[in-house]
């Protein structure tokens, strides 16, 4: 069995991302959003039986009922999915895989991430309140890592690139035209974050170092904001009016949660997750339109355009010169901007990478739309290289 | 000027406010050595391969069981990185520091802060050892310091 073309995304709804969201709820936005998706499809609350979402502070068990209450579904599949910042892919992946399955016919995917204004009163994030200041971690890394500062991800992919760079090379100015392409993208996207504020190679560069070597504007910004997307059967979407984003193809990998204990910095476990994708949807790597690659970092979109098999293994410093990575180049990457530019709102900042892509195939992405577009690769990245989901989405089944 | 009544006292240590670690009853071995300045990790008795951070289950086969055995400490750094700003609010006071993750010369990988030397000076196949710090009267942290001749004590 495969999942190849038996489900589609069908609806997107997206907040722009803001620095604050002063007075929402986590469940207010994880309803909204999937509310605008769940009507961007066409459909009703009664059209959707299946419910995948993260788990999040206002309901730390039972968040999937949560939202079936709050939302008034009735839900044959209900599903919580926690890769970090790969959740958003691998929910679709778990979506597909239900409806492939039998167990339901129409699924909505839904993540938010709030953001209060720092106060003096209330709690404060500690050293151990682990990803978004959510939970308390009791890992082996909070042990090993956490009393040597090994705190956050900045560290880590910071050390992913000092090791890139002894292993193949890599120049500053080449990281920097990741970030500087991205943010061209996002000034042609006016729901970005950084819409209207172009920066230079010499721009990025000027910024201050945060973690050797990663400059302050290599480095995404933490921002509040909420994506859902609709997945539906093959069969439905076809009977649909408007143009859908077929699952063709998809694969995860993980092989660590603390960096320390990556089997390798370089060589990463996207190489497993995009050949599994590619596999099952039997297209080439020249095939794809776009890319929407997760960058929490210049760095990652190095590795991720290397293992995912566009780049040659130590070539990809190369490869983004030869390249050019605008929506309107040879090689269009993360046309929304990223979340560099676009915005990392936690869950919901990787989960604009499969937004991005399934507007990218359906023709929607107005005023940087890829021309020509018919197939769309996703990868979702969580923790520090960790969790790995590689879509391949499709135009056509 | 040696009048011992002339020298102030000694400043009271500040407390140690870092997160230290919170060990199990599988982990104990480990700090219980470092406070004696050893580093002891966890070996295979099938296969002999060395594994970090301390575990019940070995990874190397469901029919295997994990020794507790010294090591020597030695090792390279295999990755690192110089924080120009804290990467967390209790190392805000302090400059620029070294977050590494050490390659033992037995095999596995360790994160700690690679110390007495000069953060710039820090590359990657650099050559340290293991440098016991004992930060509270209960906890000795396992640092690293570079061996090359000419290194400064740390």
């Amino acid at each position: 069995m495969t999942l190849r073309g038996k489900a589609a995304i069908v609806g997107v709804g997206e907040f722009k991302p803001s620095r604050y969201t002063e007075g929402a709820t986590t469940l207010g936005m994880l309803a909204q959003v999937a509310g605008d998706a769940i009507a961007d499809a066409g459909l009703e609350m009664g059209d959707v039986d299946g419910i995948v979402v993260e788990s999040f502070a206002e309901a730390p068990f039972m968040a999937p009922a949560t939202i079936v209450e709050y939302l008034g579904l009735d839900a044959k599949f209900s599903e919580v999915v926690d890769l970090g910042g790969a959740t958003g892919a691998g929910m679709v992946v778990r979506a597909a895989a239900a409806i492939a399955a039998g167990l339901c016919e129409t699924v909505v995917c839904t993540t938010a991430t709030r953001r209060e204004r720092r106060t003096t009163e209330g709690p404060k994030r500690t050293a151990n309140s682990g990803f978004s200041g959510r939970l308390v971690d009791r890992t082996p890394a909070a042990e090993f890592d956490t009393p040597y500062g090994a705190i956050g991800a900045n560290y880590g992919y910071a050390m992913i690139a000092n090791r890139y760079r002894y292993e193949y090379g890599v120049t500053p100015e080449q990281l920097a035209r990741i970030a500087v392409a991205q943010r061209y993208n996002a000034c042609h996207n006016p729901q970005a974050l950084f819409f209207g504020q172009p920066i230079t190679v010499e721009d990025v560069l000027n910024s201050p170092v945060v973690v050797d070597p990663l400059h302050m504007l290599e480095i995404v910004m933490p921002v509040a904001g909420a994506a859902a997307v609709v997945v539906t059967s093959a069969r439905k979407a076809k009977r649909m009016k408007q143009p859908a984003a077929y699952v063709l193809g998809a694969g995860e990998h993980t092989t660590h949660k603390s960096v320390t204990f990556a089997p390798s910095l370089t060589n990463t476990a996207i190489k497993a997750s995009a050949d599994a994708a590619f596999k099952m949807a039997g297209v080439r790597r020249k095939d794809l339109d776009v890319a929407s690659i997760y960058d929490c970092y210049t760095i990652t979109v190095l590795l991720s355009l290397e293992d995912a098999g566009f780049a040659k293994k130590g070539q990809g410093g190369r490869f983004v010169d030869e390249h050019n990575l605008q929506f309107d180049g040879d090689f269009p990457l993360n046309p929304h901007g990223g979340q560099l530019s676009f915005g990392q709102a936690g869950t919901a900042g990787g989960m604009s990478h499969v937004t991005e892509a399934a507007r990218q195939v359906m023709g929607r992405a107005h005023g940087r739309q890829v021309k020509k577009c018919q197939l769309a690769f996703v990868n979702g990245n969580g923790g520090i290289m960790s969790d790995q989901v590689s879509l391949i989405l499709g135009r056509e089944r | 000027m040696t009048d011992a009544e002339s020298t102030p006292p000694p400043a009271p240590a500040a407390p140690y406010t870092r997160p230290l670690p919170a060990p199990s009853a599988v982990s104990q071995p480990f700090w219980d050595a470092a406070q004696g300045h050893r580093l002891v990790i966890q070996r295979s008795k099938k296969t002999g391969k060395y594994v970090f951070y301390p575990r019940l289950v070995s990874p190397f086969g469901t029919d295997d069981e994990l020794e507790w055995t010294e090591v020597s400490g030695r090792g390279t750094v295999y990755s690192y990185t110089v924080a120009r700003r804290p990467t967390a609010p209790q190392w805000a006071a302090e400059g620029p520091y070294v977050i590494a993750i050490v390659e033992l010369g037995e095999g596995p990988h360790m994160t700690a802060n690679i110390i007495g030397c000069d953060p710039d000076s820090v590359r990657c196949g650099m050559t340290v050892e293991a440098a016991f710090v004992d930060v509270t009267p209960e906890v000795t942290l396992v640092q690293f310091r570079p061996t090359g001749e000419g290194s400064p004590a740390g």
